[in-house]
């Protein structure tokens, strides 16, 4: 079994390749981009102790994303499901109306700190999309975002916000036209632009600078969330965090501050969307994107197709940090249709006063489940990390309405 | 331990040109069709590159892309790969042989078995894209030990220090990307220019042979005669989408212009 480490942040984990727990991440890349991403990992490593710099990140998280989003007890819910205590951590709130404000605004930063003048990112949902679009405007970089053209006609409001900041989007047609080939195509871009080129990737996936850089930026979360729990309970309660897993970023973010707990103080919950699901499907280990990961592949080690009702989600791999947690026996993972969550998004809309968009309204099923067999003493804390303005077509045309 | 592709570039120097070097797709558009492909343009290679196709190709162009794809449409395996290099093997022109492909691919089969499947089917080099040094040394080992060449790559954005390092974990044979970027783009850089970063790898090493890859087609190929090899990949897969969007036989047509590629360097 493999072991985590105490006291050492979950991203720093890795061997000297890249590996964590000997069997995840790794930098599987081109030649030509081995330097490109040497000189980043160089630059991140002294960025992350420049006390200039992070006050900078601090500074733009505040004034530019909005500062600290709400932590909130949702007594409708809890109360209808009679079980376990529910808790909402409303990273929907933010400016850019997902947790990929966070690594968007990082990834500019160092961008910025670089000297490249050209930054390019890739999106399923259109979140990261939006705020890398977002990020670069402030920040005067020139951005291109790649998108599978079937992501780019169902998250059509996001990919129209991107255009209006300014950035270009260049659709992807190969494959599965999804996130995972707009992955490929925009490390492709990379490898030709690496001269002038920063590359954000968007979810905690890559070589293992990219998801190092992501996983470090959405930890805002987490530390938000810690002093949120404290300033509730007084303390530490027994949790469980549950947060939907599709690249991963998320998850990363609102579990990083809590690794070092017991599972039994603090419990660590994935879903996946059920047919986009290597990590609670028994996925083989399989090389995608530059990294090992949990994968689904067919026989040959083809890299399968997904389908998911989320675009976010919508994706065969999964953060080789994921893997690493799972592993290590600290994280679970389980996994939600798209009918169960489309329930859940009924169920909350109707008790509460949140919008979830279909990536966390598959954690939101979770929750549902969950509740009603635990303890009125028992915490659950559910990260809502997107908005669902963006799904209110999927909604209409799967549920009849969209809530005001 | 056998030199097939050592003696390859000594017969090319010999007839004082750079060792002709393609590339093609395994199984594009089907299985015979590759064979029969690089069965025809065996006479004027000096060395075949095989590509494994495999359908998330993060450092390949659109040309390579398609061909990777319709090979996989039509059903392409490892395993046919292994049989289809026997059979190539066996014919009276064949040429030494290196597959190419993306590490996952060789993960997914196994390292060992593949490596005892290279060897037992004849297959000479082998080239993954995504397993760079330092990362690739224990494969590399295992090639050397099995008498399969391990083609280490060298970018333009390598070091002199890093290039030092890999040269020296190098066998007999060390690719040179011309140029930053994807397979198949235009060349970016001046000839002059990518002749330079030849010199700069030859100058650490004299007796390993480099050759030089991406953007080379019928335009390019005489300008950097100079190399000890060159690879033509993208257009020749590109020569095999014109064909058969045209309905045309792409034996014929890729075999007349490997025949043109291979007149501009005599």
């Amino acid at each position: 079994m493999i072991k985590l480490k105490k006291k050492t942040p979950l991203i720093d984990q890795h061997d000297k390749f890249g590996f964590y727990g000997n069997k995840f991440g790794g930098n599987f890349c081109a030649e030509t981009m081995r330097k490109p991403i040497e000189d980043l990992s160089k630059l991140f490593e002294k960025l992350r102790k420049d006390r200039k710099f992070l006050k900078k990140r601090d500074h733009y998280f505040r004034h530019y994303l909005g500062g600290e989003t709400p932590f909130f007890k949702l007594e409708n819910l809890t109360r209808h499901l009679g079980g376990a205590q529910i808790w909402c951590k409303d990273v929907s709130a933010i400016n850019g109306d997902a947790h990929k404000a966070y690594h968007a605004t990082v990834n500019a930063l160092i961008c910025k700190e670089s000297g490249k003048r050209y930054i390019a990112g890739d999106t399923g949902a259109g979140m990261f999309g939006k705020n890398l679009a977002m990020a670069a405007k402030k920040m005067n970089l020139k951005c291109k975002i790649f998108m599978g053209t079937k992501d780019i006609s169902r998250q059509a409001p996001n990919v129209k916000f991107i255009r209006n900041a300014g950035a270009e989007v260049v659709p992807v047609d190969s494959g599965s036209k999804t996130l995972v080939d707009a992955v490929s195509e925009c490390m492709r871009h990379y490898v030709s632009n690496c001269d002038n080129t920063h590359l954000a990737v968007g979810s905690a996936i890559g070589c293992n600078i990219f998801l190092k850089i992501c996983a470090w930026s959405t930890s805002q979360i987490s530390r938000e969330l810690k002093k949120q729990l404290i300033k509730e309970f007084g303390e530490i309660p027994k949790l469980k965090l549950i947060n939907v897993i599709g690249g991963g970023s998320s998850a990363l973010g609102f579990w990083n501050e809590f690794i070092d707990y017991d599972k039994k103080h603090v419990e660590l919950i994935g879903v996946e969307a059920k047919y986009a699901a290597p990590l609670s499907t028994n996925a083989k280990v399989a090389i995608l994107h530059g990294a090992a990961q949990y994968c689904l592949t067919d026989k040959e080690g083809q890299i399968a197709e997904t389908h998911s009702l989320s675009a976010g989600l919508d994706y065969p791999g999964s953060s080789p940090l994921h893997g690493f947690l799972k592993d290590s026996g600290r994280a679970r993972y389980t996994n939600a249709s798209d009918k169960e969550a489309l329930a859940a998004f009924k169920l909350i809309t109707k008790l509460e006063d949140i919008r979830p968009s279909l990536e966390p309204a598959h954690a939101w099923s979770e929750c549902i489940r969950l509740a009603p067999k635990l303890k009125k003493s028992d915490v659950l804390v559910v990260n809502n990390c997107g908005k669902g303005y963006k799904d209110k077509k999927i909604y209409i045309e799967q549920l009849g309405y969209y809530p005001k | 331990m056998k030199n097939s592709i050592n003696n390859a570039f000594k017969i090319a120097k010999k007839e004082n040109r750079p060792a002709l070097i393609s590339y093609t797709v395994c199984g594009d558009n089907t299985k015979d069709k590759s064979l029969q492909i690089l069965n025809s343009i065996s006479k004027d290679l000096d060395i075949a590159e095989w590509g494994i196709p495999h359908n998330c190709p993060t450092a390949d162009g659109k040309d390579i892309q398609n061909s990777s794809y319709r090979a996989l449409q039509n059903g392409i395996r490892l395993n046919d790969i292994f049989n289809l290099v026997k059979k190539f093997k066996k014919t009276k022109l064949s040429k030494p042989i290196i597959l190419m492909g993306y590490y996952q691919m060789i993960f997914n089969y196994g390292e060992k078995k593949f490596i005892q499947k290279c060897k037992a089917s004849g297959v000479d080099g082998l080239i993954v894209v995504d397993l760079s040094f330092p990362d690739n040394k224990n494969f590399a080992k295992l090639c050397k030990k099995n008498s399969i060449c391990f083609v280490q790559l060298i970018a333009p954005t390598t070091t002199v220090k890093r290039m030092k390092e890999i040269i020296k974990s190098s066998h007999e044979m060390i690719y040179m990307i011309s140029t930053i970027s994807t397979t198949g783009s235009a060349l970016k850089y001046s000839i002059k220019r990518i002749i330079k970063n030849y010199n700069v790898i030859k100058k650490i090493k004299p007796s390993k042979n480099v050759v030089i890859g991406f953007g080379i087609t019928k335009k390019t190929i005489s300008n950097l005669r100079s190399a000890d090899g060159l690879v033509v990949g993208s257009a020749i897969c590109r020569e095999i989408t014109r064909s058969l969007k045209d309905g045309q036989n792409p034996v014929i047509n890729v075999s007349k212009l490997v025949r043109i590629l291979k007149n501009k360097i005599i």
